[in-house]
């Protein structure tokens, strides 16, 4: 299987270098590319854009003749949402494969999972999410949105649009707990007020009791960062019970495309910040849907993560050919010169050498009561900030550990 | 106060309903027949996206679920008659069966219609009491679960089948030797059993996210149901889950969601420390 399947990226390999390089590139090994994403469990539905989005941007590149001129191989497996399998496929990929560059993991839990594993071997790692932001890591390249690009535009926003008092329904798990930190930092920043906080347990359905008791807490918006298809089901239940109140997201909308999986009103008046969502509408954006809906015709929404993904490759591509080499530090090198950056449909995007986080041009969206999508706010581009503020700076230490508002790094 | 009371009723009577509905089938099945059906959660599944195809068809919505229990319980019989009928005497090669058919099942539906549904929408419907406003579609649930018992306690207390069926679970062989033709009996069982899984899923459809894997969001909740009631359908599952409904709803209410699950499983570890029979073994004794 192994062997066959070597053989056809060789010989695809040979008939595409001889048309474009010439047969003596071609001979040169394939990059292998592993890929870790759930296309089954809970969080397949946002898992398969991810995946998606990396095999259009292979599909890209290796017509477009290859990174230095090797084909890229791509190897995905698929952990089903289980974080036991997230390191056993990850120790797989690393140790057996040999895989060039590992991308890849939807929770935080299960980034958490692997990142150990990945830090004790010198492949670079490509996380493609938006996150809760403060891992200082070397081996790490994250390219979804943080909290300061989204929680720090959005959180005032809500407050000066909605007014003071916040309830926060949150998944309980690290992506949830520390969101929620965020936010009462920022919160206790703008003077605002937490009056309630609800941490569930994954795979929970169900949340009458939840949505009585945000009405006796009586907030002016809700915070709604729930994870998964069986949490979600807070918005339609939400909706029956009338609770009418405005939410506001990192994830919603433009990661779980809850917008075209409910139907209206279920997620009117939610408002979100995001880097991607598939109704932005410039030039750049409308030819790369048109690209993935010629290949996936299928695709209900292109969410931030599937388009993330996209971009780690050509990110990777772009730190692999200015620095003419595969190997982390290279790679590395490249990115402490400030100039790793690639033109991504959303705009230009470049890495910022202290956190190895990505900058984003960010928008704040709203949701009408028939799932419109309207952007209120263009913020422009906004640098991953709040590791290298706080003295997480990768050119000189490598901390290896996850910085949040309640744990700052050491001052010594 | 008036307020605060019928919220509280409203919220038992929520939890109540998800225990009564998700647990009912697999009373039958676990708790009458003693088949561990590990496939339970995918006959949920199959009555909710039954239900929200025909919605989408064109079918009115009472309609379309009551032929998505319908449809649960024929797939159900055939199960049955395929796979479960040649396990009734191994209980563990019939859990390793049912829950090789679950896996089978989810990821051919995750293959075939795709990782997510648009869904349909609960019912227009809310009232008003005090600051707080309730989905009406909650009481239709809380309703069809009391139906459920009733039902049930008509079908197996007072028809021929269901003292055929009692006997048949009973003593199988000396049911059989006066004259009860016990094979029809397990199947007709068996598909009672995946209806009302499906009828389960059919009902709840509306109101959650329709995936493959949705089914498990109702089986850890229907086996400490069925198991904390023991064997008899009536006089264990329904007070079993009176008791974990109070337990989870207190909970719920003071500490939030993880307390309240926590909360309800620890109930019901110490249930069956103290009663390994079940509540059923108390309520059936002190009736005799």
């Amino acid at each position: 299987m192994q062997s066959r399947h070597l053989l056809r990226t060789a010989v695809l390999g040979v008939a595409l270098g001889a048309a474009a390089f010439g047969a003596a590139q071609a001979a040169e090994p394939p990059l292998k590319v592993g890929l870790l994403e759930d296309v089954s469990g809970d969080l397949a539905f946002m898992g398969m854009p991810k995946l998606h989005g990396s095999q259009l941007a292979v599909e890209e590149i290796n017509k477009s003749g290859g990174i230095l001129g090797r084909q890229i191989e791509l190897i995905h497996l698929d952990p089903q949402g289980d974080n036991a399998r997230y390191q056993e496929f990850a120790r797989r990929l690393l140790s057996r494969d040999k895989v060039d560059v590992l991308i890849g993991g939807i929770t935080s839990a299960s980034r958490e999972a692997v990142r150990p594993i990945i830090d004790r071997t010198t492949t670079p790692y490509f996380y493609t999410n938006q996150y809760e932001g403060g891992v200082c890591d070397a081996s790490m390249i994250s390219m979804g949105a943080v909290p300061e690009q989204q929680f720090s535009t959005l959180i005032p926003w809500m407050v000066e649009k909605f007014g003071k008092k916040v309830y926060v329904i949150a998944a309980d798990y690290n992506f949830g707990q520390i969101s929620a930190e965020w936010n009462r930092k920022i919160m206790k920043d703008l003077g605002g007020e937490v009056v309630g906080e609800e941490f569930i347990p994954l795979g929970v359905s169900q949340f009458a009791q939840t949505i009585q008791n945000i009405q006796k807490a009586k907030p002016d918006w809700l915070l709604t960062i729930n994870v998964g298809a069986a949490q979600d089901s807070f918005f339609e239940q939400a909706a029956a019970a009338k609770l009418n109140l405005p939410m506001g997201s990192s994830i919603k909308v433009m990661l779980g495309f809850e917008h075209k999986r409910f139907k209206p009103p279920a997620l009117n008046n939610m408002h979100a910040t995001a880097n991607w969502f598939e109704e932005i509408d410039t030039p750049e954006a409308n030819d790369f849907k048109k690209r993935w809906h010629a290949k996936f015709p299928d695709e209900l929404y292109i969410n931030d993560m599937g388009y993330n993904a996209y971009n780690a490759l050509y990110m990777y591509k772009a730190l692999v050919e200015k620095g003419k080499s595969t190997k982390l530090e290279d790679m590395r090198k490249v990115i402490a010169t400030g100039e790793a950056c690639i033109d991504a449909p959303e705009g230009k995007v470049c890495i910022d050498p202290k956190s190895q986080h990505t900058s984003h041009r960010m928008r704040l969206i709203s949701v009408g009561p028939q799932h419109e999508v309207t952007v209120v706010k263009d913020y422009g581009t906004i640098k991953p900030y709040w590791l290298g503020d706080i003295g997480c700076d990768l050119t000189k230490k490598n901390d290896k550990d996850q910085y949040t508002p309640s744990h700052l790094p050491n001052k010594s | 106060m008036s307020a605060e009371l019928f919220s509280v009723f409203y919220q038992f009577a929520d939890v109540f309903a998800f225990l009564i509905l998700s647990a009912a089938g697999l009373a039958i099945v676990f708790g009458m027949m003693g088949v561990i059906n590990m496939a339970h959660g995918e006959f949920i599944m199959c009555g909710a996206y039954v239900t929200v195809g025909l919605v989408k068809l064109g079918v009115p919505l009472a309609i379309a679920q009551g032929l998505a229990a319908v449809t649960a319980g024929l797939i159900g019989v055939a199960v049955e008659y395929l796979i479960v009928r040649r396990l009734y005497k191994r209980p563990l090669d019939s859990l390793l069966a049912t829950w090789g058919l679950s896996l089978i099942v989810t990821q051919s539906m995750l293959l075939i219609v795709g990782s997510s549904v648009t869904g349909i929408g609960t019912p227009e419907g809310s009232f008003a009491i005090g600051g707080y406003t309730f989905s009406t579609y909650r009481l239709v649930l809380f309703a069809c679960a009391v139906a459920v018992l009733i039902g049930l306690y008509v079908i197996f207390m007072k028809t021929r089948f269901g003292v055929m069926a009692r006997a048949t679970m009973q003593n199988a062989a000396m049911a059989k030797a006066l004259g009860a033709r016990t094979g029809r009996i397990y199947a007709i069982s068996f598909g009672i059993g995946a209806g009302l899984a499906g009828l389960c899923g059919a009902l709840y459809a509306p109101t959650m996210t329709l995936i493959p894997t949705m089914g498990a969001t109702f089986v850890v909740e229907s086996f400490v149901t069925v198991v904390v009631g023991g064997a008899n359908v009536l006089l264990g599952t329904a007070p079993a889950a009176v008791f974990l409904a109070m337990i989870r709803m207190a909970l719920n209410a003071s500490y939030g969601q993880i307390i309240g699950q926590i909360g309800m499983l620890f109930a019901v570890i110490l249930i069956i420390r103290v009663l390994p029979e079940g509540l059923s073994s108390v309520l059936v004794r002190r009736g005799r």
